[in-house]
């Protein structure tokens, strides 16, 4: 049985996981301190979501450990299971809302099937998480009459309304231009800060991510190359972490050398 | 040769065994489901209400075609007296729950698998299961407690709109005196017909909303297919395999309770 570490909420070891004879996660570690903000970097198909979706365990892992205040997931029984599931949300890449629901619907839901509180409780605890979000105007719009940063905002109020303690983000910034990338960031930060949940977010946005987090890790080839402060990372001189650093640089310096009529150098 | 019908075998056996199990976890997820009444209700309305325009329609036509087909076989033979007793047990015993549940299953079954394989891709299905809501609780519990409760009903108004179908064509069009056509109706029907006739409908519900839910939410496992066409081919099969099951499903029934 593993020892609860006093200040780690969630704690991943050696975490494996494959698809037939792709290998996605090879001994994947992460630390999660509880209270903090943990952006997870990576390219495009290094699987940073089947790593996020093994924390939640909604894909089971191959191998390696998820411990939840000391907890084993993958051996425990299902009353800590429901527990865990209780005590942390997840923020899908799609936002995963339910489209045959309004959005005061889609917020209720979890209140509705996961506690006993009663109706008016609900409707309260629902109207107060739609107004911090300022959707109070759109309590009975479809979602699919939204735009794309309302539904973003539904979906943050539909996973903050249970008063989660750990909060998981998956890529929530995917798709969305640079000044609404900015505003989702600044909304985790914001209401990180204000509800006092510990979040994960898995993203490529490396230089909004450095400067909403409070740690961040870079996985690479199915493992986490870095782990570390945002000062940390900035600093670091290792070829992988400045190779995705300094990915924008990197891009024009790779341009100027087109104009001038040279190639373009090849991706190891 | 032997090893692909070996093969084929085992997949069905598997597949049976799976369906029976995501089947029987549907009703024990009826223990820790909430506010379960308010979603039964809901699924009622979808597979009752949105249902009854085809139910009529079809029910009216099947009674009035048995009407024109039973005087003529009868009238070789000088019966015609007996038709009300021909459409009356052609609808209650066979036709009427086979008719209305390949019906339902052409118009709810087929909405319902296709609604569950577009909540499964875009991981609606997954977020409930994050929430710590059980998925099969939620989606498919109501969804069987109402066929079981709403095909029934359904067969019962088929078979009454069936008879009148046959009424019209008897009295209307053939010149038999309605009071003659429904005595025939009323001696020829007996409790164990009407019983026969409900628990037909009471299976093919519960079999068939069960094959299209368990499609609809597996869809994600369809390696042949993803995306809209995975949902396509679920609903497909889905309204394949259930037609397929009522007739099955009919058969033994029938050769049961005979």
């Amino acid at each position: 049985m593993a020892e609860a570490h006093p200040t780690l909420l969630l704690q991943v070891k050696g975490v494996h996981k494959r698809f037939g004879e792709n290998i996605v996660l090879s001994g994947t570690d992460l630390d999660v301190p509880r209270g903090s903000l943990v952006a997870v970097l990576g390219r495009s198909g290094t699987g940073k979501s089947v790593f996020l979706k093994c924390l939640a365990d909604i894909v089971p892992a191959d191998e390696g450990q998820v411990l939840f205040e000391g907890k084993l997931l993958s051996v425990a029984d299902p009353v800590t299971r429901a527990e865990f599931r209780r005590r942390c949300s997840f923020l899908f890449q799609s936002n995963a809302l339910f489209d045959s629901l309004t959005a005061l619907e889609n917020v209720r839901l979890p209140l509705e099937q996961t506690s006993d509180a009663a109706d008016s409780e609900i409707q309260e605890r629902s109207l107060e998480a739609l107004r911090q979000l300022e959707l109070e105007q759109h309590l009975h719009s479809y979602p699919s009459q939204m735009s794309g940063g309302m539904q973003k905002r539904l979906a943050l109020a539909r996973a903050l309304v249970t008063r989660p303690e750990l909060v998981l983000f998956d890529e929530p910034t995917a798709g969305l231009d640079p000044l609404r990338r900015n505003a989702v960031f600044l909304m985790i930060a914001k209401y990180q800060r204000q509800f006092g949940f510990t979040a994960v977010i898995v993203t490529h946005d490396v230089q909004e991510a450095m400067a909403a987090s409070d740690r961040v890790a870079l996985l690479d080839q199915g493992r986490m190359h870095f782990q570390g402060t945002p000062a940390e990372f900035a600093q670091s001189t290792d070829a992988v972490v400045t190779g995705f650093r300094d990915s924008a640089v990197a891009l024009g310096t790779a341009l100027a050398s087109l104009r001038h009529g040279g190639s373009l150098p090849t991706e190891d | 040769m032997v090893r692909i019908l070996g093969n084929q075998t085992l997949t069905l056996v598997h597949g049976l065994g799976d369906f029976a199990l995501f089947t029987l976890r549907s009703f024990q997820a009826v223990l820790g489901s909430r506010r379960l009444f308010r979603r039964i209700v809901r699924a009622g309305f979808e597979q009752g209400v949105r249902c009854l325009p085809v139910i009529l329609i079809v029910g009216m036509f099947t009674g009035l075609v048995l009407g024109l087909q039973g005087y003529y076989v009868l009238n070789r033979f000088g019966s015609e007296s007996l038709l009300g007793a021909l459409v009356s047990l052609s609808l209650v015993r066979e036709l009427g729950p086979v008719l209305a549940a390949l019906m339902l299953v052409g118009q709810a079954g087929s909405a319902l698998a296709a609604e569950l394989g577009i909540q499964r891709n875009s991981e609606q299905i997954a977020a409930l299961e994050t929430m710590g809501v059980n998925s099969l609780g939620y989606l498919i519990t109501p969804r069987l407690i109402a066929a079981v409760l709403v095909y029934p009903m359904q067969t019962a108004l088929f078979v009454t709109v069936g008879l009148w179908g046959g009424s019209l064509s008897g009295s209307l069009l053939l010149g038999i005196q309605p009071g003659v056509y429904w005595s025939a109706v009323e001696r020829a029907v007996a409790s164990q017909d009407v019983n026969e006739c409900f628990i037909k409908a009471a299976t093919f519900g519960l079999l068939t909303v069960a094959l299209c839910c368990y499609h609809g939410f597996n869809t994600h496992r369809n390696r042949r297919a993803s995306g809209a066409r995975g949902v396509s081919a679920s609903t497909t099969r889905a309204v394949v395999q259930s037609s397929i099951l009522v007739l099955a499903a009919d058969y033994v029934i029938t050769s049961y309770l005979v």
